[in-house]
Formats: structure tokens, sequence, C-alpha cells
């Protein structure tokens, strides 16, 4: 930093030939607002363009190549859209797309039901709703693959914790299930790792838009005599509405990507009925070492989550506007 | 939900209202905490004990998850243990009641330290450079500053693998695979964005007027930034930096595919923890336990910050 303040001023000749010694605070706090722009600004955009721009660039550039980052000294060679071809018809990303879709639907839909059901609630502003609020935060300040990893054991038929409950409450005997080993059950464990500690994340977006709904709108709407279940549609629901979308598109993006406690409760297992899109991605990329095709699988998700996403936020703001 | 109950019929809610509201609440904040509760109950369960059916509430607790935790150890006969003399320490003690003597520490502890030294030097540095260019953004007219923003904050739309391919290549060339520095260069990358994002918000609630009245005041502009500005933005930049360390804390995707060795965070390396003959559950419990314990002083101590970050980021969004 100290170099390139030293350049710039360099350039100003009278503050150079200054015969008296200025401090180097002095001196940099002489220079001009557009230089203290630059100066705070290029830092930042030289680590982004090192270390986000030029790998994207990189990867751009790979995915049309047959690239594998095992053997480097392979003859690299330009195979151009085959990648993308083979990527988009292959039908075992396809059902990796969907098993990502079916993931995505059901923890947002939990989430933002129970979410907001939570945020209503504790905006009744009952006795120490603020403590109650911290300790259910508590799940998504932890680390997902660290978690997830424990949720393996609770899992476990027969000695987990989550069995032997289940057990408890239906009288279904704890062995009969096994959530993570079974076809049917694996999807599940992942939906309610994710809903236990992402719904927190829903509630306390709900909560600023429940918040942000005036008094006297409901002041007005009991001088008209409108019902509470009138002004729960009419005036709460919709005024809360944009920060509902908001929670979802947060949601949405991060399940999108969702990789670590996959990962470390299924493996992408049993077979590939757990496998999400991050984890077959890796599996090409780091498992097969298809570097070119992989880095085209992952263009072709980020052009999917970008575009997808931009749609909703113009959706979102229609939704604002009204 | 309780909507059809007169909830709104008055802007205050009624007692019963309250009183509904509040158990349904407090039940779920409790079911929300029992994993979390048997985290810490297993890590001081026996082995034998963590794996009983049906699962024990009511155990005697003892230290056996932490010595595994930190140690690894190698079993031996019977006699070769009694020769050895006296147990030096609690943990001495366990082990040879297993069979077994302590052979060395083990990984954890390093694991540790690095996800520490990441975490933190990637915050300050995220914060640090979030916080200059926040300010660049927020008070000087940047060419194409939107277009620079939403870029900045759609990389972080990437899935992880997806930048992590050609960052594992790039930093093969370089060689800062599995070191510190290529760990923290790229939480940095991550967080700056976040950084610039929340902080650029905060700063443009600071008022212009204040910095032009120190300037006038005689001032420079830095003068100005450093006595003014950073005192107001202080909580904004708390909560920032919180939530670069949260992220930098749990982190596992980058770090398992970027580290394997001397660099390695914990949340690759803990659920590689296994004992003999299958999963030393209560080992693992101890390794989260101690993992877990810094983020959840940091929720409780600066919850206040915490709630505004969330809301004020996300809002803003």
């Amino acid at each position: 930093m100290i170099n390139s303040d030293t350049t710039i001023l360099e350039k100003e000749p009278e503050r150079a030939a200054a015969s008296t010694p200025v401090s180097l605070a002095r001196r940099i706090g002489g220079l001009s607002d557009r230089a203290i722009a630059w100066l705070f600004i290029t830092p930042t955009i030289a680590l982004l363009l090192a270390i986000n721009i030029f790998p994207l660039i990189w990867a751009i550039r790979l995915s049309f190549t047959n690239y594998r980052a095992n053997r480097p000294n392979a003859v690299l060679e330009n195979v151009g859209l085959q990648n993308y071809q083979r990527v988009l018809t292959d039908s075992d990303i396809w059902i990796a797309m969907q098993t990502t879709a079916h993931f995505v639907f059901w923890t947002i839909l939990l989430q933002t039901l129970i979410g907001f059901s939570l945020a209503y609630l504790i905006d009744r502003k009952f006795r120490g709703h603020a403590f109650w609020t911290t300790v259910i935060l508590i799940p998504m300040m932890l680390s997902p693959a660290v978690v997830g990893n424990f949720w393996r054991f609770l899992y476990q038929p027969q000695i987990g914790l989550f069995n032997y409950i289940v057990s408890y409450i239906t009288g279904v005997p704890p062995s009969s299930f096994e959530m993570l080993g079974s076809v049917s059950l694996a999807p599940w464990s992942i939906i309610i790792v994710d809903t236990w500690m992402w719904t927190p994340y829903v509630m306390l977006i709900c909560l600023a838009g429940l918040r942000s709904i005036p008094d006297y709108i409901y002041e007005a709407a009991e001088v008209d005599r409108a019902s509470a279940w009138r002004q729960f549609w009419s005036i709460t629901i919709p005024m809360a509405l944009p920060f509902i979308m908001l929670a979802v598109l947060f949601r949405g993006i991060e399940n999108f990507k969702m990789f670590d406690m996959v990962m470390l409760l299924t493996g992408g297992g049993p077979g590939s009925t757990t496998e999400v899109a991050s984890i077959t991605l890796k599996r090409e990329a780091f498992e097969s070492w298809r570097t070119g095709r992989a880095s085209a699988f992952a263009i072709i998700l980020f052009v999917a989550v970008f575009g997808l996403a931009n749609i909703y936020v113009k959706a979102l703001n229609r939704v604002k506007q009204r | 939900m309780s909507n059809a109950t007169s909830a709104h019929s008055v802007v205050e809610p009624s007692a019963t209202t309250k009183r509904i509201a509040g158990i349904i609440v407090v039940v779920y904040a409790i079911v929300t905490m029992v994993p979390l509760a048997w985290i810490f109950m297993t890590s001081f369960k026996s082995p034998p004990d963590s794996i009983s059916y049906p699962p024990k509430l009511v155990f005697t607790p003892t230290l056996e998850g932490y010595c595994n935790l930190f140690t690894t150890r190698t079993r031996q006969t019977a006699e070769y243990i009694e020769s050895l003399g006296p147990p030096q320490s609690t943990c001495d003690e366990i082990t040879r009641s297993r069979n077994m003597v302590i052979a060395g520490p083990s990984n954890y502890w390093p694991r540790f330290t690095n996800s520490m030294v990441i975490a933190f030097g990637s915050t300050f540095l995220a914060v640090f450079l979030g916080t200059l260019a926040a300010y660049g953004f927020s008070r000087f007219r940047v060419p194409l500053a939107d277009d620079l923003l939403f870029f900045i904050l759609s990389t972080r739309m990437m899935p992880p693998i997806a930048v992590a391919i050609p960052i594992y290549l790039m930093y093969r060339e370089l060689g800062l695979s599995d070191t510190a520095l290529g760990m923290i260069l790229l939480y940095t990358a991550v967080n700056v964005s976040l950084a610039v994002w929340l902080l650029k918000g905060f700063m443009d609630e600071i008022p212009r007027e204040y910095e032009e009245a120190a300037m006038i005041d005689g001032y420079t502009r830095l003068q100005a930034f450093r006595k003014v500005v950073l005192p107001q933005a202080t909580t904004g930049i708390a909560a920032t930096a919180i939530f670069c360390l949260i992220f930098a804390w749990n982190e596992y995707a980058f770090a398992v595919l970027l580290t394997s060795g001397s660099a390695q965070t914990a949340p690759p390396f803990i659920p590689t923890i296994i004992g003999e003959g299958g999963m030393d559950w209560p080992a693992v419990a101890a390794g989260t336990t101690i993992f877990l314990v810094p983020i959840l002083v940091f929720t409780i101590l600066l919850r206040k910050q915490l709630l505004r970050g969330i809301t004020f980021g996300a809002v803003r969004k």
C-alpha cells in the first residue's frame, strides 16, 4: 500500500519538491478524493479479479477442452461444445437436477411454513421472546458439515436418538427403518436436517417483515371492524410477502448449491438417490477427473442459478411495487 | 398457527394469545436444542454407553471421549501396561483401563488451530478491505459502481465446487494448495463480496454532513474517514465481522477439496475421527462440542449485532 501511495504522490511535483519532510499520514491525507476512491477500492477489486474472475474465465476456457486435472501434461484438445452437449444429454445429470429440485422444493416449503408461523408467534411479543428467539437461532450458526456428521449418529437404526424418538411416538420398532440407508427415507433425512438448521433464517426475515408493518394499518382495520382472519389475509400476508419471497430466494440459492450436509449425511447414497447437483459435480471433477466436462457443468449450473434468480427478482420487484 | 384467535383485534395481543404463542415457541426451541444437547451428552459418555440401546439418558460421565479426541493410542498387553508404573494423568488412566497406552497427540489440536488462524485471518482481511471498498463505493462516484457491486455479489451464487475446480488448478500451479495462506485468500475473496455489500449499506446510513463538517474544520478526507466515519460504523463493522467469521469457521466444501494435511481445518477433519472397530462417537461428539462452543458463545454474546446484520443484509438485497 505504501508503495502505491508514494508513486501517486510523485506525480505531484510541488509536494515532492517540498523541502520540509511531511509525515506519511499527512501526505496520504492530502490525496485527492479520486485517488482515495481508487486506493480504497483497488485492493478489493484486485483480490476479486485474482480469486473470482480469473478462475471463472479459466473454467470457461477449460469447458471447451478435454482437460483432465490428473493428467496435466496431456495434449490439450479443443472439443468445442461437446462437453456442454454431453452434460445436457447425460441422464445421470438430469436425475441429479431432479433430486436437487425435489430437495429445494421441500426444504423451502417446510422452512417457509414453519419459519413464518414462528415469526408470527414471536411477533405476539410474549414475555421472554427475545431470549427464545436467540435460542432458536443457534442451529443456523453452526457448521453444516460438523452438525451433519453428527446427525448421522442420531439417524443410526437402533442406537440413534432419532429412530428411538420416532419409535417412542409412533410405536414402530426403532430398528425397522433406516433413515440414511433406505431409498425412500434418505432424501427426507436430509430435508429434516436442513429444515432444522435453516428455519431460523426464514423466521428472522419474516420477523423483519412483520415488524415493518405499521400499527396504524391494523388500527384502521379495527375501526373498519375487519375480522382477525380478514386482517391476517389482507394485511399481514400481503405486506410481509416481499420478505417471505426474499427468504425463499436466499434459501433457494443456498440449497441449489447444497453440498456439505448431503456429503456428510449420505454422500449421495444409497445408490444415487440423494445425489444433488453439487455432488455430481464433485464426482465429475475430483473423482472421474473429467475437468473439462465438469467445468461445462459448473458453468451451466451458474447460468441456471443466475438466470432463475434474476427472473425471480423481477417478480419480487413487481410484488414490492404493488 | 394461532391466527384464529383474536391476535390482531388489538395491536397489543391479549394475554391468552401471548401465552399460547409463548408455549409453542418455547416447545419448538427446546425440540431444536435436543440434537445439540445430545452431542454434548455423548461427548461425556463412554464408547459402550454411547451406542447402547435404548439410548442412555442417565450415565456415568467420563472424559474418555475428550481423551480419545486429543490422543492416539496403541493396544498393549496387560504385562506391558503393568510394567509402566503409575499413570501420569486422568487420560492415561482411562486409556490403560482399555488395555491401551497413549502413543502421542492426535491431529485435532493442529486442525483446530488451523481453523482459528484461517478464520480470523480471512475475517480481518475481508473486513479491512471491505470497509475501505465500501467507503469508496458509498462516498465517491465510481464508474460502473452498481454493475461492479452486483457482479461482486453474484459470484456468491456459484456452487462452491464450481469455484473450487479452477482454484484447485490455480493453487496447484502457484503452490498454494494445502497452505493456510491459500485458504485465507480464498475465504477473504468469498467474504469480501458480502462485506462490501453489508458495509456499504451501513456507510450509506452515516450522513455525509458529518465528514464534510470535519473537513471544513481542517481534517483531511482520510482523517475524517478515520475519526468520524469509522467510529460511527463500528456496529456495522462488528456485524459484518461476525458473518465473515462464521462463514470461514464453518466452511467445508473448499476446505475438503483444497486442504488435506498441514492446512486442513477442523470441519473436514472431525468426520474422519474413527476408533477401533467403528466410529468413536464420544470422541466425535467431543470434537464437535469443542468446535461448536466458540460459535455458541459468539451467538449469545453478540446476538444484537447478529440480528441486525442478518435482517439488514437480507432486506437490502
